[in-house]
């Protein structure tokens, strides 16, 4: 049984409404993507720079001198231009990669499918979304070529030296003028995104799809719009209050009486630590907003590739709705070095501690779930399974840093370094590859090459952990991160381990060029994908083609029966029931 | 027909009876519903519209209105702590004595909410050629707002303070702007509902997420106030 579809908007005419300026949410998604797409790789070659520069300090990279005249005469690279590509690679990773990729990028392309809507509801809202989040990366992009580079006070921009202008060092003029105005703009491109998906998860859920049906991805994405409508709403303001620093002469962040280069800044009376309060506010659930979606995604492909339910699904929707709760009440831990009272920190430190219960609850269903299965493995679950990996791996340091007395000697070392690049950032990364193999075939109608994705899994899961445990490592020697060389000290004996890490750091990016083969082959040349190739049971495989039409299911709208999750039981399909299969629940599954 | 799950049956125009087992591939175009058919609630359509056809504008549109206000709830909350921090921060605060214009303002906010809810009254009563002058009331309310707002900036100007001059200046500007840009984009969706009114294809659910915003533009302003006289 079906109902009809309400045509949101009319069948796209034209290449510009059809692929540029499209409202339909599937290629706004795939905008996203390819956005993420181009983030990352631009990402991942400013860290390869910066690993160079690490390992052998007064290496000539060849063309280095074209990127910037001044930061890089003669092709070496100059302390401030490494401050400078450190800065870059953070803020192009946590926000145009982190976040584009499995929030905007794929929760606009399945969040409608999932629950059965034909779109958006605001689907210029959401046109815009894209559009003004492409302009604040090029933006960001533009602080390459302007004056003297992009800014240099890290992706976190702690004031004064964010706040106080050139005086500070290349690119603290006008290239953080530029920055500040790139992550104003990202802010309001996420925030146009959530008045999308939240109505959308809502208000346009099919008939028959009750909250309790709902695909942990799309609870995953619901949640997600939360966090980020409570934090870009406060970092957009901190990011005015720091541009009018700069061009107004207001004093918001810099304080009385500053003098750097032996110069007075003309401002007083301003809060330094003001704006770590507000970044950190946005900062720490900006950790969750990354993750949150790789944590639906993975237990999505893991109750696909173990063909039955996860423990409970109860239980991992609020865990994950506790951390998005919690993750507002946590973010001082970033701050325990900033001259904090104790009992502050021992208040900030506390729910950190508790917020590590339910992501402890959440790793424990997906191995209590694997336990004893059978589990199918493809590129899309190995990427699952390497979530689960990394995750705990990056987790378990954080119960160190947690506590005020060990960060304290942790904090500004490589330590931390290596514990938020293994949780977040290569945990976030496996969620968007596993989420690539896994929705390919329905993104694109052809099925990604299986043997080229395991290659590129186990290059990637061994190179990830060469890369970062080592850092761990350094951290606890005592290695301070964001030096750009070793002078002649106790980091002298460091420096092979950051070699191996370079060379380690190389030949991992060069695998991902296996991944962006097998993207781009599979995309014109790839095997014609079956509509539902995995015998999975949720809308998105219930559409009448791959891809879906812009309507998404044609002239009728799905009507749901079952839970999102059916593996297991007897069907005339096999061991699954489609949600929007009519057929009777066989009766043993019931009990 | 479309179900939406957990919404009031009020956001839908039909009985779902029809479309549960209906296939054909509906019209694209939405319904209209005007003030012309004497019932502006979404639940008497005129006859002339296609049965099968949901109202798409209703639900989404008052749960967006409620995202909005929390988004906008964030950045003034941020904005206010960042003024407590600041003020505490240094010994350079000091008071600024507000331009007396900004009081008249407040009365002329006030007054516009109250217009508002007048117009939607109108509405329900079916008196449209009034409501829309009540819009239309509140429209220019909502204009001399602003006008109030630029003229005790170009007060302050005149008296030498500046974004600049002081802290609590700074943060007199910020919030004063950032709230009369809210209140333009209140008097942009007026617009296009007044738009709409006049073409007899207004819909409760729009005017009423128009409403919901319009007020609570006009409590932040007034929380505003409180904060201006007591911190400012």
């Amino acid at each position: 049984m079906a109902t009809h579809a309400v045509h949101h908007h009319a069948p796209p005419v034209g290449f510009l409404r059809k692929y540029v300026f499209s409202l339909d949410h599937k290629v706004i998604g795939k905008q996203y993507y390819g956005l993420a797409l181009v983030a990352v790789f631009l990402g991942m070659l400013l860290s390869w720079l910066m690993r160079l520069h690490l390992g052998w300090t007064n290496l000539a990279i060849p063309g280095l001198h074209f990127l910037s005249k001044t930061g890089a005469a003669g092709d070496v690279m100059t302390p401030e231009y490494y401050l400078q590509l450190m800065t870059m690679h953070g803020t192009i990773m946590v926000f145009f990669v982190l976040t584009t990729a499995p929030f905007a990028a794929f929760g606009n392309y399945f969040l409608p499918i999932q629950v059965g809507a034909e779109d958006m509801p605001f689907p210029h809202f959401n046109m815009m979304s894209f559009w003004v989040t492409l302009a604040g990366f090029l933006v960001l992009l533009s602080s390459f070529f302007v004056g003297d580079g992009p800014s240099l006070a890290g992706w976190t921009q702690y004031a004064p030296l964010s706040a106080v202008g050139a005086v500070a060092g290349p690119g603290q003029g006008t290239g953080e003028i530029l920055w500040a105005s790139s992550i104003a703009l990202f802010c309001i491109g996420q925030l146009l995104g959530s008045l999308n998906f939240i109505p959308t998860t809502l208000d346009l859920r099919a008939k028959g799809l009750s909250l309790g049906r709902l695909p942990y991805t799309v609870w995953a994405w619901f949640i997600t719009s939360c966090m980020a409508l409570a934090a870009f709403a406060v970092l957009t303001p901190a990011c005015i209050f720091l541009i009018l620093d700069h061009v107004a002469g207001t004093s918001f962040f810099v304080p009385s009486n500053l003098v750097i280069n032996d110069q007075l800044q003309p401002h007083s009376g301003g809060s330094t630590l003001l704006w770590q309060h507000l970044f950190w506010f946005f900062g720490h659930p900006e950790v969750y907003i990354a993750i949150v979606p790789g944590m639906g995604i993975v237990s999505h492909i893991l109750s696909t590739n173990i063909r039955r339910p996860l423990l409970s699904y109860k239980v991992i929707v609020g865990s994950m709705v506790s951390i998005a709760f919690l993750s507002y009440m946590v973010y001082g831990h970033h701050m325990f070095v900033s001259g904090m009272n104790p009992i502050s920190a021992l208040a900030f430190s506390f729910p950190t501690l508790i917020i590590t219960i339910p992501a402890t609850i959440i790793v424990l269903m997906w191995i209590g779930s694997l336990y004893g299965s059978k589990i199918r493995i493809n590129a899309a679950s190995l990427f699952a399974l390497g979530f689960i990996s990394v995750f705990v791996t990056g987790g378990v340091s954080g119960f160190f840093l947690a506590q005020p007395s060990i960060d304290i000697m942790l904090h500004a070392t490589y330590f931390v370094v290596g514990h938020f690049h293994l949780v977040m950032a290569v945990a976030a990364m496996f969620g968007i590859f596993a989420g690539t193999y896994f929705w390919f075939p329905k993104m694109f109608g052809r099925m990604m090459n299986e043997t080229l994705g395991k290659l590129h899994f186990w290059l990637t899961f061994v190179g990830a952990y060469a890369i970062f445990m080592p850092f761990h490592y350094l951290g606890l020697a005592g290695n301070v991160r964001r030096y750009q060389a070793f002078v002649d000290d106790y980091t002298q004996s460091l420096i092979p381990l950051h070699k191996f890490i370079t060379v380690a750091a190389l030949a991992t990016g060069a695998a991902q060029l296996i991944f962006l083969y097998n993207l781009i082959h599979s995309r014109f040349w790839g095997k014609p994908a079956p509509l539902n190739p995995w015998e999975a049971t949720s809308l998105e495989w219930s559409t009448p083609s791959s891809p879906p039409p812009f309507d998404n299911f044609g002239s009728t709208l799905p009507v749901v029966y079952h839970d999102a999750y059916q593996y297991g039981v007897h069907s005339s399909t096999g061991d699954y029931l489609m949600q929007a299969s009519p057929e009777e629940l066989p009766a043993e599954a019931k009990e | 027909m479309r179900q939406h799950q957990g919404k009031t049956s009020d956001s839908l125009i039909f009985s779902s009876s029809v479309a549960d087992t209906a296939v054909t591939k509906a019209p694209v175009e939405s319904p209209r519903l005007g003030f012309d058919g004497g019932r502006w609630d979404n639940t008497a359509p005129p006859a002339s519209l296609d049965r099968r056809l949901a109202d798409w504008s209703p639900p989404q549109a008052s749960s967006a209105i409620w995202v909005l206000i929390a988004a906008i709830i964030m950045t003034f909350a941020a904005i206010s702590s960042a003024l407590i921090v600041r003020q505490g921060a240094s010994l350079d605060w000091r008071h600024l004595a507000l331009p007396r214009i900004l009081y008249a303002n407040t009365g002329v906010l006030l007054f516009s909410s109250f217009s508002l809810l007048i117009a939607g009254r109108r509405f329900a009563s079916s008196r449209f050629v009034d409501a829309r002058i009540w819009l239309y009331v509140t429209l220019a309310a909502g204009l001399l707002f602003v006008a109030g707002q630029w003229d005790a900036w170009l007060q302050l100007r005149s008296q030498g303070v500046y974004l600049a001059t002081n802290p609590n200046s700074s943060f007199f500007y910020v919030l004063t702007v950032a709230h009369a840009l809210h209140v333009i984009g209140g008097i942009c969706g007026l617009t296009y509902v007044i738009r709409k009114a006049n073409r007899l294809a207004l819909r409760k659910n729009t005017f009423a997420a128009l409403c919901r915003y319009w007020h609570f533009v006009d409590l932040l302003w007034i929380y505003l106030m409180v904060l201006l006289i007591v911190k400012i």
